[in-house]
């Protein structure tokens, strides 16, 4: 009844389903961050609030060259290389926390606002707080699957977790692509 | 007191006292070290949210997640197997029957506390002047009996799409057993915590909780947010499960266009509920923490907008009225051939028609704000896309009117509820484009004739279809039938009593009646009015409790149900005995015609593969 061959399609079946559901819950979430964006312009209009520019785009390079990292690492759990799956994945998750101290540690501090002091304040503490704790979230995501990776949890037949992550990363960082421009560029201070 | 100590219910119930303790502790504890006074409302919302995170961990819902998240596998959904008797329902169940019948439990408890709400208001509304209550207290009962009837109608939905949808569509359980828990799960903690709000002062926003009123209300308010945003979480994994298993768990040969409608309508509910919820959950987040951190998103001193709320909160609260009623619609759709014996008439159309009312019901929220002063040019293309709901609901009674037509009818209190469904709900579409049309609505709005109308939805798009829903699938849950006296006394004595108070609510509310007020003058002349529909309202809850006792009752002491004792083609009815066997089918079936061809002589609609193909194709849809 169960030869392998059914086992091994079964499987696949199922990560198939899996695959569906993650796709689904990317849609809903990105519907939170629709709605801060369309409160951004509905509040701020053509205004943007006072920020550090080098430092946005600093913290910008650096989320977009992790999702480049994770990549890598996805590729590399699929071809079983897992000494280079471990690397890739630890410089994602580096640069992820680069990405959090940057915007929480450094541009929260600098802000010459508090979230308490007018709409500007409010509409950028609670973009990048939202955006932040799915970061956050992510590095978390990664640090299970680098210690699973570490203990040889994977192969490139099974990796579901690890493309799990990886996808989920890549999804918050296509939302900072759409914030980004919208607290830093549109507009005038 | 060990056994009793293992029922996931009760270590829930500890684990929430315990997580609401740490979260109140938590922060009392980090304010003192700084030196500050306490305070009471973030330390009770951390406390609110963290009880609820602990309820999770007590009840025994991340359990399977952490042996995930350290690399290793757990026994598959299909290897689960319950505790025999009742007490499975008060455990942490991975069936999907089992956590259908628990949504069901919950919701119906919800509704019996919901409707009471009502019944103390409207006993004060029976008469001018004040007579059991404080005006506090009446503002948060309405407030209440919206918000706990909603989550109830969430969880009633869930009730049906979790128990029917495998069922109808031959899978063995939901793509996700252990998020179909969680889901449910998430809605009982949350539930405690709505209830909690009358006890921290309640709010007086009503269930819409508008700033700039809700950004001052007292700290119910706050308990208010957290509970609703988390039963929108349990909702929106709901919807997401289901559109799953309706994509990827179909028996071999049903394909979309041959699946029940039912599975269609959920469909277009998830889709609904998975996208939009998330927006009543950041326009509360918002007004939150406005209260809490001085964030002034609506607060027009710091330059926000009250407006913005309007717009975020009713694109959700307006598709979430498509949310509660489709699922019922698509029950009336599936039980009409059954009783009437003809096939359903236009399948196609109807099952579009439901994707089309969600889609439109997207497009639609704005009509909510006419009167609240948005920009103008906004009102005509939102009352346009208003009436165009119109279109693909008269589809829905076409279809069913034709279908009716010329059928052998037979007259079983399930059928009662579907043609009470039909009638009333078309009532309720009939008192909607007046409140959509911009000149009448700004006479309208904020009236008892939007109430009416609300209620006259609600019950022909909800309500009646559920109790027409229980009648029919009750036998499946407990291998018995209900009562059909009582179930018919339920029937007549609600549906006339229903009737007159909606009426009489249309009525008060044409003469100028404001929504949401504790008292009127007497010389308005609404007295009359005011007492027949509190008399109604009562005689109403009277036929439920009626129902209530029934549907206990006829657990231990109804007539045990034999065989196919609706005669339907469902594969539900047609193959499996009741009640249901855990795990559903025990051999695929293959669909092998159209759903609905009552009376065609030798249609048919699923067949049993047969045995030697049976692992060839259990492969692909039962993986």
């Amino acid at each position: 009844m169960n030869t392998p061959a059914t086992t091994l399609e079964k499987r696949a079946y199922k990560i198939g389903t899996a695959r569906v559901g993650l796709w689904l819950f990317f849609l809903s979430d990105a519907f939170v961050f629709a709605a801060l964006l369309v409160s951004r312009f509905y509040l701020l209009g053509d205004k943007r609030p006072h920020l550090e520019q080098g430092l946005g785009l600093i913290v910008t390079s650096v989320l977009l060259i992790s999702s480049f990292f994770m990549n890598r690492a996805e590729v590399q759990i699929s071809q079983g290389n897992r000494k280079a799956f471990v690397t890739s994945t630890l410089i994602t998750m580096l640069l992820g926390i680069v990405f959090l101290v940057g915007v929480v540690g450094f541009e929260w501090g600098l802000a010459p606002f508090g979230p308490a002091d007018g709409v500007e304040g409010a509409m950028f503490y609670m973009m990048t707080g939202m955006h932040a704790f799915h970061v956050l979230t992510g590095v978390v995501f990664l640090f299970i699957i680098l210690r699973n990776g570490i203990k040889g949890r994977y192969s490139p037949e099974k990796h579901w977790a690890v493309e799990a992550a990886a996808n989920y990363w890549h999804f918050v960082d296509l939302i900072w692509i759409f914030f980004y421009p919208a607290l830093y560029l549109i507009g005038t201070v | 007191m060990k056994k009793f100590l293992s029922i996931g219910f009760v270590t829930g119930i500890i684990g929430q006292i315990i997580g609401t303790a740490v979260g109140i502790g938590l922060l009392a504890g980090i304010r003192a070290l700084m030196g500050l006074a306490p305070k009471a409302e973030p330390a009770a919302v951390l406390g609110a949210a963290l009880g609820i995170v602990g309820f999770m961990i007590g009840v025994g819902g991340f359990r399977d997640w952490f042996t995930w998240a350290k690399g290793e596998d757990t026994f598959e959904a299909e290897e689960f197997h319950d505790q025999p008797g009742i007490i499975r329902y008060w455990g942490y169940s991975l069936d999907h029957k089992v956590i259908g019948v628990q949504y069901g439990i919950l919701s119906l408890l919800l509704m019996a506390l919901g409707g009471t709400f009502a019944l103390i208001f409207r006993a004060e509304l029976a008469q001018t002047g004040m007579q059991f209550i404080s005006l506090d207290f009446f503002n948060t009962l309405i407030g209440m009996h919206g918000m706990v009837l909603i989550i109830s109608i969430l969880l009633g939905i869930s009730a049906m799409s979790n128990y029917l949808v495998p069922l109808l569509i031959g899978a063995k359980d939901m793509a996700f057993p252990r998020l179909n828990a969680f889901g449910f799960w998430l809605a009982v903690p949350a539930s405690i915590v709505i209830v909690a709000a009358i006890f921290t002062g309640g709010f007086d926003t009503g269930w819409t909780g508008y700033p700039p009123l809700s950004a001052r209300a007292p700290l119910g308010m706050q308990m208010f947010f957290v509970a609703v945003f988390f039963a929108g979480w349990s909702s929106i994994i709901g919807a997401l499960n289901l559109i799953v298993t309706i994509l990827r768990m179909r028996a071999q040969g049903m394909n979309m266009f041959r699946m029940p409608i039912f599975a269609w309508a959920v469909l277009a509910t998830s889709l609904i509920a998975l996208t939009a919820t998330q927006l009543i959950g950041t326009s509360f987040q918002m007004v939150s923490f406005q209260r809490l951190f001085g964030m002034g998103f609506f607060d027009p001193a710091k330059g926000g907008n009250p407006l913005l709320f309007q717009h975020l909160f009713w694109f959700y609260s307006h598709p979430a009225v498509y949310v509660f009623i489709l699922p019922g619609l698509g029950i009336i759709s599936e039980l009409l051939p059954v009783f009437v014996r003809k096939p359903l008439f236009g399948y196609k159309w109807v099952a579009m028609s439901s994707l089309g009312i969600a889609l439109v019901g997207f497009m639609v929220w704005a009509h909510h704000m006419f009167t609240s002063g948005m920009e103008e040019y906004l009102r005509v293309p939102f009352m346009y896309s208003t009436l165009l709901v119109a279109v693909p609901t008269g589809i829905k009674f076409f279809s069913w009117t034709a279908t009716i037509w010329q059928g052998r009818m037979r007259f079983a209190t399930p059928m009662l509820f579907t043609l009470g469904a039909i009638i009333v709900f078309l009532l309720g579409g009939l008192t909607g484009p007046p409140l959509g049309t911009v000149a009448t609505d700004l006479h309208l709005h904020d009236t008892y004739f939007v109430v009416g109308h609300f209620h006259d939805t609600l019950f022909g798009g909800y309500m009646f279809p559920l109790f027409a829903a229980i009648y029919f699938w009750y036998p499946k849950i407990t291998g018995r039938r209900m009562n059909e006296t009582l179930g018919k006394i339920h029937f007549y004595l609600m549906t006339p009593s229903f009737l007159v108070m909606t009426f009489g609510q249309m009525a008060v509310g044409l003469l100028g009646m404001r929504r949401r007020i504790a008292d009127y003058d007497p010389a308005q002349g609404f007295q009359p009015t005011n007492f027949i529909v509190t008399i109604a309202a009562f005689l109403v809850a009277l036929s439920i409790l009626i129902f209530f006792i029934n549907l206990f009752v006829s657990a231990k002491k109804g007539e045990v149900a034999k065989g196919n004792i609706w005669e339907s083609r469902s594969p539900e009815w047609s193959i499996l005995p009741s009640p249901a066997p855990e795990h559903n089918y025990a051999q695929p079936f293959n669909v092998v015609g159209d759903p609905y061809d009552y009376g065609l002589k030798g249609s048919k609609f699923v067949e049993i593969a047969p045995l030697q193909a049976v692992d060839q194709k259990a492969r692909g849809t039962h993986g």
